[in-house]
């Protein structure tokens, strides 16, 4: 194969991986952002506290960090549920969530931050599965299983949660939440049952995308930062609500990412990356699969 | 063989340690009188906080020391230090509260030139003598006479920071032809690339990949194909800690290979990466500051060594201290040894004695110049051989980290591949 042909195809490869964590890490937002309206500034920070919960139970335990991933599921709803149940409680319940809401968040991002830092140091932390340092090679295509297991298992989450948010009757509330509170009240439901329902829901998919991002690199306290930009682009390039149009997003990102780095250089990537954003939303405000208002 | 993990290895060397206390000289008459305060602001979170954390430690276990010999002057040694959370931002602020409210008699820096920088004017305005910890190229600017830094770089960054790196590739045989050069968009990263890029030049290598990466760069995959396409002989690569991990990894899975890869990648200075890296280190030669090689067994460093990894398994920060805690030691010790010369805590006199007397060390003897950099550049090369896993005690032990330049600490020969191929 050309060499200029290898490379690119690798690129896109190699970015459609990076695009799957970015999706991962993006679509618990896209419920608690898109559907509930709750900026949570916090959820990159609450991926990396899984990420540091899974090297934990991995070390103590022994096993796949995706499984221990799996395993804090309902630990990380709770945590969700109990953060929402504060938030509703002290902000949404009075109206003062738009300011006041933003400033809790970051207060709960700082205190993951510091909190970690008390308890693990600020040392970088990471797991080591089996699978971690082998590279499956498909010609001259490279696939990478520190990246590629972390993708499939993260787009299978995702598309879990796509099929129970469209197939059961609690899912639809939870995407009717946002739209017509009192419609639900209607229906004897409680919306903020549904709201809390639904944020636990994303934070154990910062849980999930922790377990992930655990795999495909070292983190770090502060790691999350990196992540906060991207995962809100994502979310509004996909059209705020729509998980399928946040994956879309994701797998976009990362591949114009990696694309242009490796045909123009990395310096490139993150303005080709949000140039793309800005892009999409000049021709389409609502996002790739956003409904107009 | 068992990995020995961080709290393992903080549990045999306390049994060192507790040796090592005991055979310390019993304490001189006890300090008395108000203390000498010494103030900094320190990075304890935020993304200096894994280098900055084991500073500190060395600087308390310096106070200590101090103190259970008598004080400075007679008078107990208090540390007085801010988190600047790793936001230069925070510095000027910090610096101006030790100096006009706590009143502090001396300051010292925290850890890296992002941190240093911001606390010059503050600490020129008021006249105070500085010692500087791992600050590359800082006072070129400011130029100020009373600044010293302990970092082995030395004043001329662009002729002498890669010089070792490129000695050992131009020793070679055949000599290489071609390098390829990437770099973080950071300070310190460029300033090494570009002396990476200076020499390279002298010595006539066609340089076959430049270019920089932004920080937050989640996938190095990209980078690393695009180095391998070109088909470099030797790799000068400028990185912190998150990209060094993954620019490794990258490189390992895609069967990277070249002569010689490597350069300014901080991070495998670090325990934790080297723990996680382990095998992947092997061949690869990187710019380093100690190693606890043969040739650098100064006078004291073996026992702080000992009595910092007990406090660092206590403290969960950087496991083996080969990095920082030294320098961090050392950085006191000059305050130390001036101020006992000096006789009085005089700012001008201090920077006088500084200027014109060598200092004994835990890291060997040291000289500042006009600009108060190392009179003789110390920049380390070192080569990961013989790694087989992440056992950090192996990396305690000569013959892992074999010292490949300058000549004079030199404790191994090159071992060429790195990569697909190396033995």
């Amino acid at each position: 194969m050309d060499p200029e042909i290898a490379l690119l195809l690798n690129a896109v490869v190699s970015g459609l991986l990076l695009g799957s964590l970015y999706a991962a890490a993006a679509v618990g937002l896209a419920v608690s952002f898109g559907m509930l309206d709750i900026v949570n500034i916090a959820h990159p920070a609450l991926m990396v506290l899984g990420a540091f919960v899974v090297v934990v139970l991995t070390e103590a335990l022994g096993i796949d960090p995706l499984l221990a991933a799996l395993l804090m599921a309902p630990a990380f709803w709770a945590l969700g549920a109990g953060i929402y149940a504060a938030y509703h409680h002290f902000f949404e319940r009075r109206g003062d969530e738009a300011l006041q809401g933003l400033a809790f968040f970051f207060g709960i991002m700082f205190i993951i931050e510091v909190g970690l830092v008390m308890t693990f140091g600020a040392d970088q932390r990471f797991v080591d599965p089996s699978y971690a340092a082998v590279t499956l090679y498909l010609g001259d295509i490279d696939l990478p299983l520190r990246m590629l297991v972390p993708a499939v298992a993260s787009l299978a989450a995702i598309g879990a949660l796509i099929l129970y948010l469209r197939s059961t009757f609690t899912g639809r509330a939870i995407a009717a939440v946002a739209q017509d509170p009192e419609a639900l009240r209607l229906l004897a439901i409680d919306p903020v049952r549904i709201k809390r329902l639904a944020f636990g829901i994303s934070v154990v998919f910062a849980g999930l995308a922790g377990g992930a991002l655990a795999v495909v690199q070292p983190v770090d306290p502060w790691s999350g930062h990196v992540f906060i930009g991207r995962v809100f682009a994502i979310v509004i390039m996909g059209g705020m609500a729509s998980l399928t149009g946040c994956v879309l997003a994701g797998l976009a990102f990362g591949v114009a990412e990696n694309v242009t780095a490796a045909l123009y250089g990395p310096a490139w990537s993150p303005a080709v990356a949000f140039g793309a954003l800005l892009l999409v939303l000049a021709f389409r405000p609502q996002g790739l699969f956003g409904r107009a208002p | 063989m068992d990995r020995i993990t961080r709290r393992d290895l903080g549990r045999l060397t306390a049994a060192a340690a507790a040796t090592a206390a005991g055979a310390r000289p019993a304490s001189a008459q006890a300090p008395s009188g108000p203390p000498i305060r010494i103030g900094y602001s320190m990075s304890l979170t935020g993304g200096l906080a894994g280098n900055g954390r084991p500073a500190l430690v060395a600087h308390q276990i310096w106070a200590q020391d101090v103190n259970s010999r008598g004080g400075l002057l007679g008078r107990p040694v208090e540390l007085v230090h801010y988190d600047d959370q790793s936001n230069g931002a925070q510095v000027p602020g910090i610096y101006t509260k030790l100096i006009d409210v706590d009143k502090v008699d001396l300051v010292v820096s925290g850890y890296a030139t992002a941190i240093i920088a911001p606390a010059m004017p503050v600490v020129m305005q008021r006249g105070m003598t500085f010692v500087t910890l791992l600050g590359t190229g800082v006072n070129h600017e400011f130029r100020y006479d009373r600044h010293f830094n302990i970092c082995p770089v030395g004043s001329d960054v662009k002729e002498t920071f890669a010089k070792g790196y490129m000695d050992i590739a131009m020793a070679m045989d055949p000599k290489p032809r071609t390098i390829a050069l990437a770099a973080l968009d950071a300070d310190f990263t460029q300033r090494a690339v570009e002396s990476a890029r200076h020499l390279a030049r002298q010595h006539g290598l066609r340089v076959v990949y430049d270019r920089s990466y932004p920080p937050g760069t989640v996938d190095f995959s990209p980078i690393m194909r695009s180095i391998q396409a070109a088909r470099p002989d030797l790799v000068y690569i400028g990185s912190y800690p998150p990209d060094s991990a993954g620019l490794l990894r990258a490189a390992s899975e895609l069967r990277m290979s070249a002569r010689i890869f490597g350069g300014a990648m901080i991070g495998p200075q670090i325990s934790a990466q080297k723990a996680q890296l382990g095998p992947i280190l092997n061949n690869m030669v990187n710019w380093d500051i100690y190693a606890p090689e043969p040739t650098m067994q100064f006078p004291g460093v073996d026992a702080l060594l000992r009595r910092y990894r007990e406090v660092a398994a206590r403290e969960n920060t950087d496991a083996l201290g080969l990095y920082v805690p030294p320098l961090a030691y050392a950085q006191m010790q000059v305050l130390e040894q001036a101020v006992k010369r000096v006789g009085k805590i005089d700012q001008a006199a201090l920077a006088a004695d500084m200027h014109a007397h060598p200092f004994d060390t835990v890291i060997g003897e040291l000289r500042f110049d006009r600009l108060g950099e190392w009179t003789e550049e110390r920049n380390l090369y070192i080569q990961f051989q013989n790694v087989t896993d992440g056992n950090l005690e192996r990396f305690a032990r000569p013959g892992t980290q074999v010292i490949l330049y300058p000549e004079r600490f030199r404790s191994g020969t090159l071992r060429t591949p790195y990569g697909a191929g190396s033995t």
